[in-house]
């Protein structure tokens, strides 16, 4: 009897680790060759929802351009997604990006967040593959130099300069607190934000710090208070963002709050509920309704995959660039492919799609949005 | 002077809900000497059921008073718990009573990790918000600011804890509880049922985990599979600090914990000049648990044994 018993912690974490590695790795066709194409965002822990928009988004452009039919040197090809989780874990994300390189992948579309993709960024490197990131918008990510990183989003300087420039001139804060949390992404734009205030006259009257897994901000926004600023700017995700928001709210906080692209999603208004009202916020690039593909995105994305979180249209366009270059190349041969990818010149749904030296999207805007009653609307888009 | 006591208030009450999930692992411990490590996932299914179940009494019965759906929650919350506790005792723990203990400890892992993603299969990846259904009024205390729901949840952890204190230094099964601490073998020989016995602690820290679930979810408006791991950890470090499988210690190191979060944060920016900021809070309060336990190995409370359940 006792014997049997003791299979019952292997068991458990057997099953635990199948349900982990759910959805990951597929088999392959054996008849026609594949390309495999990594793509890494967190699919389990706090951000998973937005990982799992980025994943769709290129699940997406892969199953249309293997149903339209790709050919490389005369033969048909298939394009092979394979997924991998990061759990928005720096460590955890070079882990993963040494499999995907082991596992033969020629190319990878992610990671999510910046705080990945950079210790990513040089194992890619190492290995010549060809990377695009949808979302990572930190500086550090492209200002490496390697000839393998891109990404198609406007980086943290433009977004970090537009948002400073817009509490300062715009809003007319003079006293302004702020708030990141601690990972690559937050805390670069937090540091552009800063720059941009002092340059346009404004003081910093406090700098504060969370993680990207808190809940509870009301020691920091208390000690806020303190300061009675006028602005608060917040670096970071919309699962603090929104219960930040209502603990503003609670603890009599009066100020502006002001976020980038993390807060800039429909999960945010779900999180703050009524206290998003007047919230403001940016994304890079142009609005889902604004972008020139958007419409046709957003109704293909929905019937599929349900409502688009952010990065999505983003994550497609990645793709598109990617095998874009790989029929240029006519070759999924990494180093042709990377000599293509930076000669990009075509529109995509989020706009148009070409590279500077450095890999960073060429002409990116930002555009500022507003909730109001319960629905980000749009302030100003800034080049 | 008005921010200090803001921040009492905010540590005071998330110190509150850490006690009530410390009394978890505590209890446990107490009679076990085993660290549930699956506690803290007990708590987020707690909140997540809640969720579920007030979502769909709000879905079917939009005009539904919240004094009726809350309720209706709150014991969904609390009926899936205690079932929930049972079984995970009954399935991961019982049947290694007599292994190694580590073999347990591992199974309690195992255990968390089966619960949290089966709760993202179920509940999904994205954060459920708690329903606008709470009552929103705030009264000013000495110059600070304290809402009806951080009332609500202070008094109801405090009864909470007077009931279960009474419930072990008063009731028969509290009796059998403290003796099953004590020894097992002694206890079964005088005719305690010890299966029973593991089986309502289990049961009944279940519960206390499924209101604080419950709590946590409405105080921060957001539930999601992956809250229970912090929660867990930060209850089970508070447990510890009070001199874990000691009732009291682990109100007190809740509370405590709450506390030296709230003011470290607060305040720690300020006292060093910017040099470590309120990125430290988690370090901060980590470091405080590292002294105690650096001159008290047993927690603040840990050595008054008898009183442990």
């Amino acid at each position: 009897m006792r014997w049997a018993y003791l299979g019952l912690p292997i068991v458990s974490i057997a099953v635990a680790t199948l349900l982990a590695g759910c959805g990951q790795g597929k088999s392959t066709a054996a008849n026609e060759a594949t390309i495999r194409i990594g793509s890494v965002a967190p699919l389990t822990g706090p951000q998973s929802h937005i990982g799992k928009d980025n994943d769709n988004g290129a699940r997406l452009a892969v199953d249309e351009i293997n149903a339209q039919g790709l050919k490389l040197a005369g033969k048909p090809v298939k394009l092979e997604l394979v997924s991998e989780d990061d759990a928005a874990d720096p460590k955890t994300a070079a882990t993963v990006a040494q499999k995907l390189v082991d596992d033969g992948a020629k190319a990878v579309i992610g990671h999510l967040n910046s705080g990945t993709t950079i210790p990513a960024s040089r194992i890619y490197h190492d290995n010549g593959i060809p990377q695009i990131s949808p979302s990572a918008t930190a500086i550090a990510y492209t200002a490496q130099g390697y000839n393998t990183a891109y990404r198609v989003m406007a980086n943290d300087a433009q977004q970090g300069r537009a948002l400073g420039q817009y509490a300062v001139t715009k809003l007319g804060a003079k006293k302004i607190a702020v708030i990141d949390d601690r990972t690559a992404y937050g805390q670069g734009l937090a540091d552009e934000f800063e720059k941009a205030v002092k340059a346009a006259g404004a003081s910093i009257t406090a700098r504060e710090y969370t993680s990207d897994k808190a809940t509870d901000f009301t020691a920091i926004l208390t000690s806020i208070k303190g300061k009675t600023p006028d602005l608060v700017f917040f670096g970071g995700m919309d699962p603090q963002g929104g219960p930040m928001a209502q603990q503003m709210k609670r603890l009599g906080l009066r100020a502006q709050l002001l976020g980038g692209d993390g807060l800039q999603n429909i999960n945010f208004l779900k999180l703050a509920g009524v206290d998003a009202e007047g919230v403001i916020a940016s994304s890079p690039g142009l609005p889902l309704a604004a972008m020139p593909g958007g419409p046709a995105f957003k109704q293909k994305f929905e019937a599929r995959f349900g409502p688009i979180q952010v990065y999505a249209p983003y994550a497609y366009d990645a793709v598109n660039v990617l095998a874009a270059a790989m029929k240029r190349a006519d070759s999924a041969e990494p180093a042709k492919v990377l000599a293509e990818l930076a000669k990009t010149d075509q529109s995509g749904v989020t706009g148009p799609l070409r590279f500077d030296a450095k890999g960073d999207i060429a002409g990116g805007s930002v555009t500022l949005y507003r909730v109001k009653n319960g629905a980000w609307v749009v302030l100003e888009t800034v080049k | 002077m008005d921010i200090f006591v803001q921040q009492l208030i905010n540590g005071l009450v998330l110190g509150s809900i850490y006690a009530l999930v410390a009394l978890g692992y505590t209890m446990v411990y107490g009679i076990l000497e085993l660290i549930n490590f699956a506690h803290g996932e007990v708590t987020m299914v707690g909140a997540m059921s809640a969720l579920a179940v007030i979502g769909a009494l709000l879905g079917a019965y939009p005009q539904a008073p919240a004094l009726l759906v809350l309720p209706a929650g709150v014991l969904a919350a609390i009926m899936v718990c205690m079932a929930l506790g049972y079984v995970i005792e009954r399935v991961a723990y019982r049947p290694l009573r007599r292994a190694p203990r580590l073999a347990p400890l591992i199974t309690a892992i195992g255990v968390s990790i089966v619960l949290q993603n089966a709760a993202m299969l179920i509940w999904g990846r994205s954060y459920i918000s708690f329903p606008a259904i709470l009552p929103h009024g705030s009264h000013p205390i000495l110059g600070a600011v304290i809402t009806d729901l951080q009332i609500v949840i202070v008094t109801l952890s405090v009864l909470i804890m007077l009931g279960l204190t009474l419930l072990v230094e008063r009731t028969r099964l509290g009796r059998a509880m403290r003796a099953t601490a004590q020894s097992r073998e002694v206890a079964e020989l005088m005719g305690v049922n010890v299966n029973t016995v593991i089986s309502a602690t289990f049961i009944i820290g279940s519960a206390l985990a499924a209101i604080a679930g419950v709590m946590v979810s409405a105080y921060y408006g957001l539930g999601h599979y992956y809250m229970g791991f912090m929660l867990g950890l930060k209850a089970f470090s508070a447990a510890v600090l009070g001199g874990i499988g000691n009732l009291a210690g682990a109100m007190l190191g809740g509370l405590l914990l709450g506390v030296i979060e709230a003011l470290g944060a607060g305040y720690i920016g300020d006292l060093t000049g910017g040099f470590l900021g309120s990125n430290y809070q988690d370090v901060f309060a980590f470091m405080v648990l590292i002294l105690v336990l650096v001159f008290r190995p047993s927690g603040l409370l840990g050595e008054r044994v008898a009183q442990r359940a």
